[in-house]
């Protein structure tokens, strides 16, 4: 069994947040993106949701990160040498590569959301319709997929960050990265799919919502036993019984909604948002027993 | 001797009235100079466990430490950390004859050559100096605590008053004015030991086959192989786990988890992002 010495990090709940909202917001980019290239006419209200939600979700991870910080002042180091101008790009540290790449997809979801609002009617200034202009041609086909790139780094690299370290269980296992991934694809769809019934009458967009996140439930189901499988003995550490309520809602958020979206009739009724809200529950409390399980 | 950090080279002339030209050269017989490799070597055979070397740090590098705690032994500090940059541990063992002994063990940062917490800072506040040490620049360092999530050595805190990361320096301004570290000029057994680092080795492999021809079996020198050879070396009388040290196989850098935490990241986005497709092309359920 690996050894460990280590100090805890103290990464509590801005790092919580930050993990589930910078999957959220990648996830539902991505979703966005597909929806918007290879969705028909009736995806297109539910692909801008997807842009609007990828928004407000990332414009909350930065001054969550910089609230961690303990000089919040200090936030820019990140980026740039303090010291000698020179820019900090260290491709081997993930937090390096996580504070660029969060400022990358900073860049294509803001884009994307002034189009989405410029085409609800929400927003007509005229540079924002210049860009929604170029965002509705080929460069912005193209633009969308680089967004949805940076978004799935974003949404995966916070478990890699937590496994590049010496941290027990966090750098024990290669899994993390995949797994906060899908569970960050998961709740994008789920979220969307809560926004969707709320606001847009999209039957259609709602059911490929939900065979989507079917896919994304599985594959974090898998990535979930390849976790405990790479920790073997050391998984235990995490099954302290205080953690057990959270490992319940993480079963409850993956295997519930997997059951309901394949229920007859799903999609008609209320299920849907019901399967949406227990897929956040779960991803949250997954965040939450893997940031503070390793360091308590 | 690995690169040294361009603002390494910027070296200040002393601000201290030199009341002892050359200090260290006279106590030591080490001369200090920038571009040559330093290190410790902390023989725990010698240690009375008298806390000199914590009392120096602290009045040298002004640090008000934590509120003592009564803990087990005579070891109420507990562990290094932003206050603390030695730290005595008190390991009680037992011995041959059926009676108990106390172990102790001065633990300072270990200025690794490859220094996992220098790998990971994304600000590069943690640099490597003229004489080979691993510094935090405190008016770089934002307080991100990565460093303190790599450190395999429990050696970095966080100190909520400054918001900065901190650990043991080397002593790096008495250093740039040719003083020796506080907590090597106050052990008054030369427990711990100052010099350059090729010197520190010998002395130190010098010292255990002295101990080894003594019959102290288990004695075993701990630094020369972890992270590329540690600037502390450290004679120990049991294995180094016994120290809450890791051992060799397990002294690993946190990057090894780059390439293989990336790729299961790659292979989900790929199948997340073909599942996607298949879900959202997939007609037999639409209405």
């Amino acid at each position: 069994m690996p050894q460990h010495f280590v100090a805890p990090p103290q990464w509590e709940w801005y790092i919580v947040w930050y993990f589930f909202l910078g999957g959220l917001a990648g996830g539902a980019y991505l979703i966005g993106t597909l929806l918007r290239l290879l969705g028909d006419a009736r995806d297109q209200r539910v692909a801008r949701l997807a842009f609007l939600v990828a928004f407000l979700a990332m414009v909350i991870c930065p001054i969550l990160l910089t609230l961690d910080l303990g000089h919040p002042a200090r936030f820019w180091h990140m980026l740039v040498n303090s010291r000698t101008g020179a820019l900090n790009f260290k491709y081997w540290s993930p937090m390096s590569m996580g504070a660029w790449a969060l400022l990358g997809f900073g860049l294509f979801a803001t884009l994307s959301f002034i189009e989405a609002l410029v085409q609800e009617g929400r927003l007509r200034h005229g540079l924002a319709r210049g860009i929604a202009d170029v965002m509705g041609g080929v460069l912005g086909r193209l633009f969308m997929v680089l967004g949805a790139l940076f978004g799935l780094f974003v949404a995966g690299y916070t478990g890699v960050l937590l496994s590049v370290s010496n941290q027990p269980v966090w750098s024990d296992t290669w899994a993390l990265g995949g797994l906060f991934l899908a569970s960050g694809l998961s709740v994008g769809a789920a979220t969307l799919a809560i926004v969707t019934r709320a606001r847009v009458d999209a039957p259609t967009t709602e059911r490929k919502l939900s065979r989507a996140d079917r896919v994304f439930i599985v594959l974090e189901l898998v990535l979930l036993a390849v976790f405990f499988a790479t920790l073997g003995a050391l998984a235990g550490r995490l099954f302290a019984p205080r953690w057990l309520v959270l490992w319940v809602l993480v079963a409850v958020g993956t295997l519930g909604p997997l059951l309901m979206y394949r229920a007859p009739g799903a999609g008609r009724r209320g299920s849907p948002v019901l399967a949406g809200w227990l897929v956040l529950l779960g991803g949250l409390a997954l965040r939450i027993v893997v940031i503070f399980g390793a360091q308590i | 001797m690995t690169e040294v950090h361009a603002r390494a080279q910027e070296h200040t002339a002393s601000e201290l009235d030199r009341m002892i030209p050359d200090e260290s050269e006279l106590t030591a017989g080490v001369k200090i100079e920038p571009g040559r490799s330093y290190g410790f070597f902390t023989d725990t055979t010698l240690c009375i466990g008298c806390k000199a070397c914590e009392v120096a740090c602290k009045e040298w590098n002004q640090l008000p430490g934590h509120t003592p705690k009564f803990l087990d032994g005579f070891d109420n500090t507990g562990r290094l950390d932003d206050q603390n940059w030695r730290h005595v541990q008190f390991h009680e063992r037992s011995t041959p004859k059926g009676g108990a002994a106390w172990s102790m063990m001065s633990d300072v940062c270990k200025h690794c050559s490859l220094a996992s917490c220098m790998e990971v800072c994304p600000t590069n506040a943690i640099i490597r100096t003229e004489f080979d040490t691993v510094y935090i620049q405190p008016d770089v360092c934002n307080g991100c605590r990565d460093c303190i999530a790599a450190c395999p050595y429990a050696v970095i805190g966080f100190n909520e008053k400054t918001g900065l990361a901190q650990k043991c320096t080397f002593c790096y301004d008495r250093l740039q004015n040719n003083l020796m570290p506080a907590c090597a000029k106050a052990c008054p057994t030369e427990s711990i030991k100052f010099g350059d680092l090729s010197e520190m080795r010998t002395v130190a492999t010098t010292r255990l086959q002295h101990l080894k021809a003594q019959g102290v079996a288990n004695a075993q020198l701990y630094g020369e192989q972890e992270y590329g050879g540690l600037h502390a070396l450290f004679l120990l009388t049991d294995k180094p786990e016994a120290y809450r040290q890791p051992n060799t196989a397990n002294a690993v850098l946190p990057s090894r988890n780059n390439v293989r935490g990336y790729l299961g990241s790659l292979v989900t986005a790929v199948l997340g992002v073909v599942g996607a497709v298949i879900a959202f092309r997939q007609r037999g359920e639409e209405g």
